[in-house]
């Protein structure tokens, strides 16, 4: 079955979406998502969609369905690379991607994740992690 | 107003949409529509394509390049399905009778410049929208 590739750097999960996704395969990466955030324990998602050329209302709520079960699984997730078509046509369909983090490429989007990430530590978040997870 | 080329695709399945959406990208290239307007279109196509297959449980597009007095793409999505009872509520953001979001209809209405759609319950659904240069 067709799938795309999750990469797993440390303590971050990357997905570049490089195909004009079919619907059930726009399920299956959401369903493998959460399978491999709970799996690897990762903190971050960030999701490449640059080559994507439209995103339409199911695309939309796909990333706001990954974003949400990630938050919940405690990882953050960045969507990243969105053509400007794209970001004019998402807003006048009317999904504003609400609840999903952005950054406008790769390397912007790994700081993003960076930052969060020790910002939790800092607030102790990492150490009552460590607890519960014992 | 003339149809230069018209061809009927079929939407019985997801793969069907994908084909859907490259083909009224080619047509909208072809017609010299900006990239925005490719893009409004062809995402206008996927929420249309996507009702034909789950609404009206599959159907067909008919795509028309159109030539005079202005250029511009028009789409013709036709089913037999169980038809729209109540047109006005469909077309309002968010109203739904699906898992989805109910943008469906409401969106892709915003991004074409013309929006026509006929029902009849228990005949089918017609939606035709046009996006010119």
């Amino acid at each position: 079955m067709e799938k795309i590739p999750i990469l797993r750097m440390g303590e971050f999960l990357l997905v570049t979406i490089q195909v004009d996704m079919h619907d059930r395969l726009a399920m299956t990466l959401q369903e493998d998502l959460t399978t491999r955030i709970s799996e690897t324990a990762a903190r971050g998602v960030l999701i490449d969609i640059s080559s994507l050329e439209i995103v339409d209302s199911f695309i939309g709520r796909m990333l706001g369905n990954i974003a949400a079960m990630s938050r919940v699984l405690d990882a953050q997730t960045v969507v990243v690379g969105m053509q400007p078509a794209v970001a004019i046509t998402l807003v006048e369909l009317g999904m504003s991607l609400p609840g999903v983090r952005t950054a406008l490429n790769v390397d912007a989007g790994m700081e993003l994740l960076k930052l969060s990430l020790n910002g939790h530590r800092a607030n102790g978040h990492k150490a009552s992690r460590h607890v519960s997870r014992r | 107003m003339s149809v230069v080329d018209s061809e009927t695709l079929p939407i019985a399945s997801e793969p069907d949409m994908v084909t859907v959406r490259r083909r009224v990208r080619e047509a909208a290239a072809r017609t010299g529509l900006s990239l925005v307007d490719q893009t409004k279109l062809v995402t206008a196509a996927s929420e249309l394509a996507r009702n034909t297959l789950i609404y009206g449980g599959g159907g067909t597009m008919q795509l028309e390049m159109l030539n005079g007095p202005r250029l511009g793409v028009r789409l013709i999505f036709v089913d037999q399905g169980p038809g729209i009872p109540n047109i006005d509520l469909a077309l309002r953001d968010g109203f739904t009778t699906g898992a989805g979001l109910g943008l469906g209809l409401s969106g892709s209405k915003r991004l074409v410049n013309e929006f026509e759609i006929d029902s009849k319950v228990g005949q089918g659904t017609r939606v035709a929208v046009t996006r010119w240069k």
